[in-house]
């Protein structure tokens, strides 16, 4: 759940008031909020976890850690259907 | 060896080995705080690698396992309000509560929902200002500036009808913990890194003073972990207890500043009780007063709560580092994921998941573990 996930931005824009980005997580896109690090630009690589960015990485790093946790398979679990997981896990149909 | 070829550079991997088997000459214990890194070093065998009598001791760093049975509790007993959605990060669904869980709950009809973020929540609040939204705000320092922002923006927009259950947890208290217990067989730790991308590192040279033990910032993939592994082993061989940053790529020293404000403005430190450890004294966060009506602990108010933990279940030893999942007797036979007994058994940064995961086979074999 401390999982942090590296994603490069794609797009900046305000909702509610608030800085958002869309951020590609090595093919999974997903709205986050970019509030805690407001001077982040289009193209920057941050690190995010449950919606939020807390640091910036540079890209060579971002792009080692995102092909280590696709292969270590965290992305499915970190943007998975809990429902589902939870289900496997107990043996029972979702 | 036969994990090193699944490591992203199997050569460093080697190179990192053979220092830290150069530089070892007796054996040391240390401590890796978080469960992620607990599931990365079981998974890769990380331990296995590592010189005679060097060994991992697994922290109580998975936020889901030391959540109290008492908040567990309480979180079912509001899904179970049919006024309520109840919102929630996937890894909480089965961890057991006295009598069952939040999968249970809605599959007897509670509006039980999975959501990847927080703001999520807020969202399904808007879109249902007839029901009472309720998020389960748990984690660590890593996971609090998200919850922290979720109630800030539903104060400034007005979003009455969104609620937070709050149990957050802290690390240097808990390292604190650690050090003053009698038992403790800790020599060094590796400090969770993405805690320290937020919470930037100044709260530990301290802690690294006062009980003479190093502590290494580290990160998650294995190649980190091992350079962790390795700088904690040099400090110790060299008599040093110091801070140390290996993971200074998502690490400054600082922090995040915004997250820090934030944190501070939302959530006042306050005693925490750790599900299976007890009270740590000023290790978690609840909402500050200013925030007080979205505090869904305020808002809903569940009597009788009589908490039942199984007499089996070790999970409060494990999650101390007194001892390895494996050495409960009730681990693969009266408790599985399928039938957990403990939440350490069922969270992706369980202690007991991960041995139950990559090692049972294993320990079966050696015939430490009951097939």
């Amino acid at each position: 759940m401390c999982l942090a996930v590296p994603g490069r931005v794609l797009e900046v824009f305000e909702e509610s008031g608030t800085t958002m980005a869309a951020v590609d997580f090595g093919g999974v896109r997903k709205k986050v909020c970019l509030a805690y690090l407001p001077e982040t630009g289009v193209g920057e690589y941050v690190i995010v976890h449950v919606g939020f960015a807390i640091q910036r990485l540079d890209e060579e790093s971002a792009r080692e850690t995102l092909a280590t946790f696709e292969r270590m398979g965290l992305l499915e679990e970190e943007f998975g259907d809990g429902f589902e997981a939870a289900a496997r896990q107990k043996g029972v149909e979702a | 060896m036969k994990y090193l070829d699944e490591f992203s550079d199997p050569d460093l991997a080697r190179r990192l080995l053979d220092q830290i088997h150069a530089v070892t000459t007796r054996p040391w214990a240390m401590m890796e705080v978080c469960g992620g890194q607990t599931h990365s070093i079981i998974r890769h065998g990380i331990d296995q690698l590592l010189p005679e009598g060097v060994e991992m001791i697994h922290g109580p760093g998975c936020p889901v396992c030391v959540t109290p049975l008492e908040t567990i509790d309480r979180a079912l007993a509001i899904a179970r309000r049919p006024e309520v959605i109840f919102c929630s990060f996937g890894d909480m669904l089965r961890v057991p509560g006295s009598h069952d869980d939040l999968f249970t709950v809605k599959s007897e009809g509670g509006d039980v929902r999975v959501v990847y973020s927080p703001l999520d929540a807020l969202q399904v609040a808007r879109d249902n200002p007839d029901k009472q939204v309720v998020f389960f705000g748990i984690g660590f320092e890593t996971t609090a500036p998200a919850n922290a922002m979720t109630v800030h923006q539903a104060r400034r927009q007005g979003i009455a009808n969104f609620s937070l259950l709050v149990s957050h947890v802290l690390v240097p208290p808990a390292i604190a913990a650690i050090m003053e217990s009698p038992t403790c067989r800790v020599q060094g730790f590796l400090a969770a890194g993405h805690v320290c991308s937020v919470m930037g590192t100044a709260e530990y040279p301290p802690l690294a003073e006062r009980y003479g033990v190093p502590i290494v910032v580290t990160g998650f993939e294995p190649l980190d972990i091992l350079e962790g592994i390795r700088r904690t082993i040099v400090q110790l061989e060299q008599g040093r207890h110091e801070l140390e940053n290996a993971y200074p790529r998502a690490v400054p020293a600082e922090g995040n500043p915004a997250a820090m404000a934030m944190l501070s403005d939302v959530f006042e430190v306050t005693d925490r009780t750790w599900r299976g450890i007890g009270t740590i004294p000023g290790s978690g966060w609840r909402l500050a007063p200013r925030y007080a009506e979205y505090d869904a602990e305020l808002r809903f108010e569940v009597d009788d709560i009589r908490t039942d933990e199984s007499p089996l279940c070790r999970s409060g030893e494990v999650l101390q580092g007194l001892i390895k999942p494996h050495e409960c007797p009730a681990f693969g036979k009266e408790c599985t994921p399928r039938n957990p007994l403990g939440a350490t058994m069922v969270s992706s940064e369980g202690a007991c998941a991960a041995y139950y995961a990559y090692r049972r086979l294993d320990l079966v074999a050696a015939g430490e573990v009951g097939s």
